[in-house]
C-alpha cells in the first residue's frame, strides 16, 4: 500500500488532461493505498472542484497567483509531500512536470523516474519502465529513497471515466522560496486553436519539410486535419522553418503522441521523429520517396506527391460522410 | 561572464536504433556505435559561445568551462567542445554505473562553486537517458533560478536575461537574474535566437542544425587547453545513488509489414474497412 500525491497541472483555472494520466498512474501504484491531489496555481479552488469526482481521498488547494514558475511552486509541493507522508509524488511528464519535478526531487533529496511509460508493483518494490535512446530501448529503474518522484507519459496512462463522488477539499499553506525573487513570469503566448490537443487527439496529422511553406500547411494539410477533426503536428524541420508553431513538434525533443491514427505527410521519419509517434496504433505515410525511413513504422505507405495526394485524400474521406 | 557547460557523451544518437541489450538484460550494449557529444549539449556550448562573444569582432567576453562526468575516454568529447571555443575542461572520472541524475547534479553543484560560475548552460536532456532532470536539480541545489527548454535569450542592459522557453500550449517568457541555470533546446541555435547586447543586434548566425564546427586552428588550440581531471571522490560529495537501472529490453517491434498502396482510393478503402480508423 502506497500513499500518492498527484500534483495537478492547471491551465486557465482548469486541470489539464495530463493530470488525469497522473491520476491513472496513482491508482495503479497506490495498490490499495490512497491518493490526494494537490491543486496548485492560479484558480486552484475552481480547478479543485473540477477534480472532485476522480476518487481522491482529498483535494489540497494551494492558490498561487501569477503565471507558473517552478521556483514558486516547488517548495509548497515538497512541503506537502513531506508533511503528508506520501511515498510517491507524481505529475504528467509535460513541459510542466519536467520543469517542476526535478526541483521538487532535489528539495526532497529523492530519486526521480522521469517520463515513465509503465509501473510494476510487487509488494514494497516499485519498478518504473522508461523509454530511452529515442524510443529504441526500455529501461527499468528503481528508486531507493523514501519518497519517489515520478512523472508519467500522458499517452501511456488512460484515466477512463471519473468514478464520481465528491472528494473533500482543504487549503494548504504556501511555502515561500527566496529563489523565486530572481525569476519573473512575463507572459504566456498561448497558441489558440480550435483543434484538439496533440496529446489527447485520436487522430494526428503531421507535416514535414515536404510541405515547403506555412501557406501549404494551411491550404493543403489543414483541410484534411479539419475534415478528420484531427490534431495538427509537425516535424522539427517544419517547426524550425517556421511553417508552424514550435509547440506542435513531435519527437524526442517535442511531444510524444500515440493516437489511433497518425498520418505523416512529407516527413522522412528520422529516428528522433519516430521517438514521438511510433506507439501510434495505425501509421500512414504519404511520401514521394519509397525509401524514406518512415517506412520502418508505417502500416500504410502511399508513395505520391503530397500536393496531389492530400487534397484528393480529403475529398475521398468527405465522400465517406 | 563565467559560464559552465555540463556535457555528456552519448552513443551515436542518429543510430540509436542499433543499441542492444546485453545477453543477461541488465546493461546496454553500444558496441559498434561511436561516442558523440550529446547534441543538446552541443547546442548549449554554442549558446555559451554566442553569449560570450562579439560576433562582429570575434572578441571574447568571458570564460567558458565544460565539465563532464564519465570515463577517462570522455576526454575526447571535451576536446571537441574546447575546439569549438570553450576555454577549459573538467573531467570527473566515474563509470556510468556510479552515476545518476542526483550525483551528477551534486557534482555539478561542487564544480560550479569551485569555478565561481555565474551561469550554467546545459542541454534540456541527454539523448540517451532522456531524463531532463539534471538542470532543475542542480539549480535547486545551488539555490538558483532555472529556465528549461530555452528557445531564445536576450541579455538586457542590467544583465538580466529575457528568456523564451517551451511550454505546454505555447511559449513562456521569463526574466531571470544571474546566477542561474538554463537548459536549452535546438531552437536556441537558430540565426537570431541569442542577443547578448554586444554583438550587433542585426547579426545573423548561419542556419545550422548544430553548434559551430571547430576550425583547424581551434582543434590545434584545444590540445593545449587545460583539462582538470579528477575522481568523483575528489569532489567531496555524497556518492550514494538514488536510482538504478536493473533491466533493459527492446520495445516490441511494430507488427506487420508496410502495405505500399497505389492510390488515394485504395488507401481510404483500407483505412476504412481493414484498419477501421476512418
Ligand atoms: C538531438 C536531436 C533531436 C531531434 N528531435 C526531433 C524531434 O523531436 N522531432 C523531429 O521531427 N525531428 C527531430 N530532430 C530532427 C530530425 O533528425 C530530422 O532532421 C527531422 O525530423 C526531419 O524533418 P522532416 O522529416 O520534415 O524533413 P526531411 O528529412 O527533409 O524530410 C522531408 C520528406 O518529405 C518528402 N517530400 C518532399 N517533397 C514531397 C512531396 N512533394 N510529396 C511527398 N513527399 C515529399 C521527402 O521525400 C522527405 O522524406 C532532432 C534531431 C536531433 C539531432
Ligand atoms: N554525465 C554527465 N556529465 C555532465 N553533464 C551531464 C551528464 N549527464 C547529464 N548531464 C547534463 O544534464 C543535461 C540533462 O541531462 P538528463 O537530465 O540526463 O536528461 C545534459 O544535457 C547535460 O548537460
Amino acid at each position: 500500500m502506497t500513499d500518492v500525491l498527484v500534483v495537478a497541472e492547471l491551465s486557465n483555472g482548469e486541470a489539464r488532461k495530463s493530470t488525469l494520466a497522473a491520476i491513472a498512474f496513482a491508482k495503479v501504484v497506490a495498490d490499495g493505498g490512497a491518493f490526494d491531489i494537490l491543486v496548485i496555481g492560479e484558480g486552484a479552488a475552481g480547478a479543485a472542484s473540477g477534480l472532485a469526482g476522480w476518487g481522491a481521498r482529498k483535494l489540497l488547494r494551494a492558490e498561487i497567483e501569477g503565471g507558473y514558475l517552478a521556483e514558486n511552486y516547488a517548495a509548497t509541493v515538497a512541503e506537502v509531500a513531506k508533511g503528508g507522508g506520501y511515498q510517491v509524488v507524481t505529475a504528467g511528464a509535460t513541459y510542466y512536470g519536467k520543469d517542476l519535478f526535478p526541483r521538487v526531487a532535489a528539495k526532497l533529496s529523492a530519486g526521480i523516474a522521469s517520463d515513465i511509460i509503465a509501473v510494476e508493483v510487487d509488494g514494497d518494490t516499485r519498478k518504473y519502465r522508461r523509454s530511452m535512446y529515442a524510443g529504441n530501448l526500455l529501461g527499468t529503474i528503481t528508486l531507493n529513497t523514501d519518497i519517489h518522484v515520478v512523472t508519467v507519459r500522458q499517452s501511456e496512462f488512460e484515466a477512463g471515466d471519473a468514478p464520481g463522488g465528491e472528494s473533500p477539499a482543504e487549503d494548504v499553506e504556501i511555502a515561500v522560496d527566496e529563489t523565486a525573487e530572481r525569476i519573473e513570469f512575463v507572459s504566456l503566448d498561448a497558441v489558440e486553436s480550435e483543434r484538439p490537443d496533440l496529446a489527447e487527439a485520436q487522430v494526428v496529422i503531421a507535416g514535414g519539410r515536404g510541405l515547403k511553406s506555412a501557406e501549404n500547411f494551411e491550404n493543403i494539410l489543414e483541410p484534411l486535419v479539419d475534415t478528420l477533426g484531427a490534431a495538427l503536428g509537425a516535424s522539427r524541420a517544419a517547426c524550425d522553418a517556421g511553417y508552424v508553431a514550435s509547440d506542435l513538434q513531435i519527437g524526442q525533443t517535442g511531444k510524444v503522441v500515440a493516437p489511433n491514427l497518425y498520418i505523416a505527410v512529407g516527413i522522412s521519419g528520422a529516428i528522433q521523429h519516430l521517438a514521438g509517434m511510433k506507439s501510434s496504433k495505425t501509421i500512414v505515410a504519404i511520401n514521394k520517396d519509397k525509401e524514406a525511413p518512415i517506412a520502418q513504422v508505417a502500416d500504410y505507405f502511399l508513395v505520391a506527391d503530397l500536393f496531389e495526394a492530400v487534397p484528393a485524400l480529403t475529398a475521398e474521406i468527405k465522400k465517406l460522410g | 561572464m563565467k559560464i559552465l557547460v555540463p556535457c555528456k557523451r552519448v552513443s551515436d544518437p542518429d543510430n540509436a536504433n542499433k543499441v542492444k541489450v546485453s545477453a543477461d538484460g541488465t546493461s546496454v550494449n553500444t558496441e559498434g556505435l561511436e561516442w558523440k557529444p550529446n547534441p543538446f549539449d552541443d547546442w548549449a556550448v554554442e549558446t555559451a559561445l554566442r553569449l560570450n562573444e562579439n560576433a562582429a569582432t570575434n572578441e571574447k567576453l568571458g570564460e567558458i568551462a565544460v565539465a563532464t562526468f564519465g570515463p577517462a575516454e570522455a576526454v575526447q568529447q571535451l576536446r571537441q567542445f574546447l575546439a569549438m571555443g570553450a576555454d577549459r575542461g573538467v573531467l570527473v572520472e566515474a563509470t556510468d554505473e556510479q552515476l545518476d541524475s542526483w550525483i551528477i547534479a551534486r557534482g555539478l553543484e561542487a564544480v560550479a562553486k569551485a569555478e565561481e560560475s555565474e551561469l550554467i548552460v546545459m542541454g534540456k536532456q541527454s539523448a540517451d537517458g532522456e531524463s531532463s532532470a539534471v538542470g532543475p536539480m542542480v539549480a535547486e541545489l545551488l539555490g538558483w533560478p532555472c529556465s528549461t527548454g530555452v528557445m531564445s535569450i536576450d541579455v538586457e542592459s542590467d544583465g538580466k536575461l529575457l528568456i523564451r522557453r517551451e511550454a505546454d500550449g505555447g511559449v513562456i517568457t521569463q526574466r531571470i537574474t544571474l546566477p542561474a541555470v538554463l537548459t536549452v533546446t535546438d531552437r536556441v541555435v537558430t540565426p537570431t535566437a541569442i542577443k547578448n547586447g554586444v554583438t550587433p543586434a542585426d547579426h545573423k548566425y548561419p542556419e545550422s542544425d548544430s553548434g559551430r564546427y571547430a576550425s583547424l586552428k581551434g582543434i590545434m588550440q584545444a590540445k593545449k587547453k587545460p583539462i582538470d581531471q579528477k575522481g568523483l571522490d575528489a569532489l567531496g560529495i555524497d556518492t550514494a545513488m538514488t536510482s538504478s537501472y536493473g533491466e533493459f529490453a527492446t520495445p516490441p517491434a511494430r507488427t506487420g509489414n508496410t502495405d505500399f498502396v497505389e492510390s488515394v482510393e485504395e488507401l481510404v478503402q483500407k483505412l476504412h474497412t481493414d484498419a477501421k480508423v476512418l
